[in-house]
């Protein structure tokens, strides 16, 4: 795996491989010394054109418990708001040589785009309302540490489906892994055409009970201004998880951060049911995995192939891409 | 209401030619046969049977049977982007991409900086292109002043300068009262008002066509209601003001329905349609590549066979380019943030040659009628490949393959949708009133 742009660039072996990882990462969050040395010498850069505490500081943190070097560049503040490029900007900051960048841009497929523009391995943290692939990561990882398997098992995605990317890479994760998703929200925030991923769609949420885990997404103030909904009363109104709608069998999730009394009721984040901080500590170690798949797993045979060819050196070099 | 001659280019010195045993094929003269064909004085001299006609100064081209000769094609909708944004393309880049895709004529649309919307304006346009052009340009000027859709231009002396008609194409009129009042003054002024169709209160925000794809890449969809409302809307505005109306870059079924509906009422309309929107469909933008990014959207499958339909049946009356240059560093950006459009002129007949003639979906000859039946919608004299007429010719080798790309491009820019694809039929040869407008670098190694 060179980059990590789209969980639908990723098979079901591939996912797993990440979440085995990440569990043996997550012994690492448990020491006194919180550190591998894993990544050492290597330069992990933060990209963010969109505001992001946790993503970042997520990506951060796990780049610092590999032990690898972290540069943050926000746009804001930057020769970004003096007018230059994102292809500027990346081909400027690769000049620093990064081994990996990760990227949130408000742009669909920007991260693809910059995979084609310069060497480092590409780690989309978010590309406009399209993808959000370690969000997915961490959310199947969450799962799997609950449930096990997610095969048969009935995820409900509920909320602002259309402005949210969260709810396209976690579609795709879902399925990937064996479970039924439906996604309901208003008719206004349910793309047209969104039924060809696969996923059944609902515009109430009078099913529910049928789901065994619980998806909530944020629904952000700006969109009643633009007038997708009525009022944030009336969206709560029908589309509120509370604990009058999750039953105790149920799992909830959010990708944060929450609105309470909005999305989700207070009661029901503070209940037991609740995995989303679960969620916030997964985020570590499932991108502690991704880096260490995507700049442990290739780099080393590489060294050794880029060398003329000596006896005996191929059999020792033997990792992943010999 | 005209009074000078709507297209203009630079002086040329007329073609002295002998194109020998070539097809002749041009379904408006109901030629199609080998003949020779003399060309001297800027007219179709001589015509006849192969090895027949004389050589005398000319230069010679041997056809072989092998080579084919039609009218030269007319591309009603082109952006030249001049005044303003010459990085993109002038008049002269943009009329060489026309010669070299075999177009005779071009119009130009009027969405430059500042808009072409006054008669000083429009003058100076037709001055630069007296100098710069290597086919002859006409032009639409804005609808309305600035494009904003508040204040009719001074269409009547815009006619008597040389307007062919008049569009606010890019920035359509989105108020049925004011393209009423436009509709109205057509009475005095004449010209076709070509209307690029779009409902913008449902179009915003999008930046491909709405459906599957956009669900899957989180891209704001534009439905295909965005346009087809408007063309009926318009349409029936038409009806109801006995005016002339031409729809550009149709690019869905429902659309098409309207302008049928349209003209069985006998409503005075006609249409167009891009060979983008004729070859392609949303599916191709799913790699977000922003050469795949124009205005209408690339839609589906259905809709795409609608279109083809549609030309096959005359519905749509023409094709029609939309080329839309752009500088690399304008589409080198994310999907959303590019602009919209994609060049045409040095593709379309090939792509279409390719795409729909060479697996049996349209007839050569239909095809060229439909690539050059652009100039009598906009009331200008079809070419005519007969005996006496101005030479408006392509020669074409229809066995040439070629990467699109490969050999650079006559236009400023390379913005193009099909880069990169292999297609047949290479236009080697076009005379545009006249004159040689473009020399394939092929044609040099065709036995002389």
């Amino acid at each position: 795996m060179k980059h990590l742009l789209s969980i639908e660039d990723l098979d079901r072996a591939a996912i797993e491989r990440i979440i085995a990882q990440a569990e043996r990462f997550a012994e690492v969050a448990d020491r006194e010394i919180k550190k591998v040395p894993a990544l050492r010498g290597r330069m992990v850069l933060n990209l963010f054109y969109e505001a992001s505490t946790r993503t970042r500081s997520s990506f951060e943190l796990a780049a610092k418990r590999l032990s690898a070097d972290v540069v943050n560049f926000a746009a804001s503040g930057s020769s970004v708001e003096k007018g230059e490029s994102l292809k500027d900007t990346v081909l400027t900051l690769s000049a620093h040589k990064p081994d990996a960048i990760v990227l949130r841009t408000p742009w669909a497929g920007a991260s693809a785009l910059v995979s084609k523009w310069c060497d480092a391995a590409i780690v989309n943290a978010g590309d406009g309302k399209h993808e959000h692939p370690t969000q997915a990561l961490l959310d199947v990882y969450t799962l799997h540490r609950r449930f096990g398997r997610l095969d048969g098992a009935t995820i409900w995605i509920v909320g602002d489906v259309a402005h949210s990317r969260v709810a396209r890479s976690n579609v795709l994760a879902f399925q990937r892994m064996g479970a039924h998703v439906t996604i309901a929200g208003p008719p206004t925030l349910i793309p047209r055409g969104i039924e060809q991923l696969g996923c059944e769609v609902r515009y109430t949420l009078d099913e529910l009970a049928s789901a065994d885990i619980v998806y909530a997404l944020r629904m952000q103030h700006e969109r009643m201004s633009e007038t997708w909904v009525p009022s944030m009363r009336e969206y709560a109104t029908w589309y509120q998880i509370n604990a009058r709608r999750l039953t105790a069998r149920q799992v909830l999730m959010h990708p944060g951060p929450v609105n309470r009394g909005v999305e989700v009721s207070g009661e029901v984040v503070d209940s037991p049911q609740a995995v989303i901080t679960a969620q916030v500590e997964a985020g570590v170690v499932v991108r502690m995995a991704v880096l260490y798949e995507l700049l442990a797993g290739a780099r080393e045979p590489r060294a050794v192939s880029d060398r003329a060819p000596v006896a005996g050196v191929a059999a020792a070099g033997g990792g992943p891409l010999a | 209401m005209r009074s000078v001659d709507p297209l203009v280019s630079a002086a040329q010195r007329p073609a002295e030619l002998l194109l020998r045993d070539v097809r002749v094929l041009d379904p408006r003269a109901g030629a199609d046969a080998r003949l020779d064909v003399r060309v001297s004085g800027g007219r179709i001299a001589e015509l006849g049977e192969p090895g027949t006609v004389e050589t005398g100064e000319q230069e010679l081209v041997e056809g072989h049977g092998r080579l084919t000769l039609t009218p030269a094609f007319f591309d009603p909708h082109v952006h030249l982007r001049t005044p303003g944004q010459e990085h993109k393309e002038d008049l002269a880049t943009g009329t060489r991409a026309a010669a070299a895709g075999g177009f005779g004529a071009v119009i130009a649309m009027p969405n430059t900086d500042p808009v072409l919307d006054s008669a000083p304006l429009l003058r100076s346009l037709r001055d630069a292109a007296a100098r710069e052009a290597r086919v002859p340009v006409g032009f639409l000027p804005a609808i309305t002043r600035g494009l904003q859709g508040e204040q009719l231009t001074e269409m009547a002396e815009l006619r008597q300068e040389g307007a062919l008609g008049f569009t606010d194409d890019g920035v359509p009129v989105q108020s049925a009262g004011m393209l009423r009042k436009a509709l109205q003054y057509q009475r005095l002024c004449g010209g076709v008002l070509a209307l690029h169709e779009e409902d913008r209160t449902l179009s915003r925000g999008g930046a491909m066509n709405e459906g599957a794809v956009s669900a899957a890449l989180g891209i704001a969809g534009i439905p295909t209601v965005a346009e087809s409302t408007m063309v009926a809307r318009d349409a029936a505005l038409a009806g109801y003001e006995d005016a002339r109306v031409h729809f550009q870059h149709l690019s869905c079924a429902a659309s098409v329905d309207a302008v049928a509906d349209a003209k069985a009422r006998g409503w005075r309309v006609s249409a167009e349609v891009s060979p983008h929107h004729l070859m392609l469909t949303e599916s191709d933008v799913r790699g977000m590549d922003t050469r795949m990014k124009m205005h209408p959207p690339l839609t589906t499958e259905t809709d795409r066979h609608a279109l083809i339909g549609a030309l096959r049946a005359g519905t749509i009356d023409c094709v029609a380019t939309d080329h839309a240059p752009h500088a690399r560093d304008e589409k080198e950006v994310p999907f959303e943030q590019a602009p919209m459009g994609t060049t045409g002129l040095e593709t379309a007949f090939a792509a279409l040659y390719s795409g729909l003639v060479l697996p049996g979906i349209l007839e050569l000859g239909l095809l060229v009628e439909r690539m050059t039946a652009g100039a009598a919608l906009f009331d200008l004299p079809a070419p005519l490949l007969a005996l006496g007429e101005p030479a408006n010719i392509v020669l074409l080798d229809l066995d040439a393959e070629w990467i699109v790309g490969e050999h650079g491009w006559q236009s400023r820019s390379e913005n193009c949708c099909f880069a990169g694809r292999r297609l047949q039929g290479r236009v080697l040869l076009t005379v545009a009133a006249g004159a040689v407008a473009h020399r394939d670098r092929a044609l040099a190694t065709v036995e002389l």
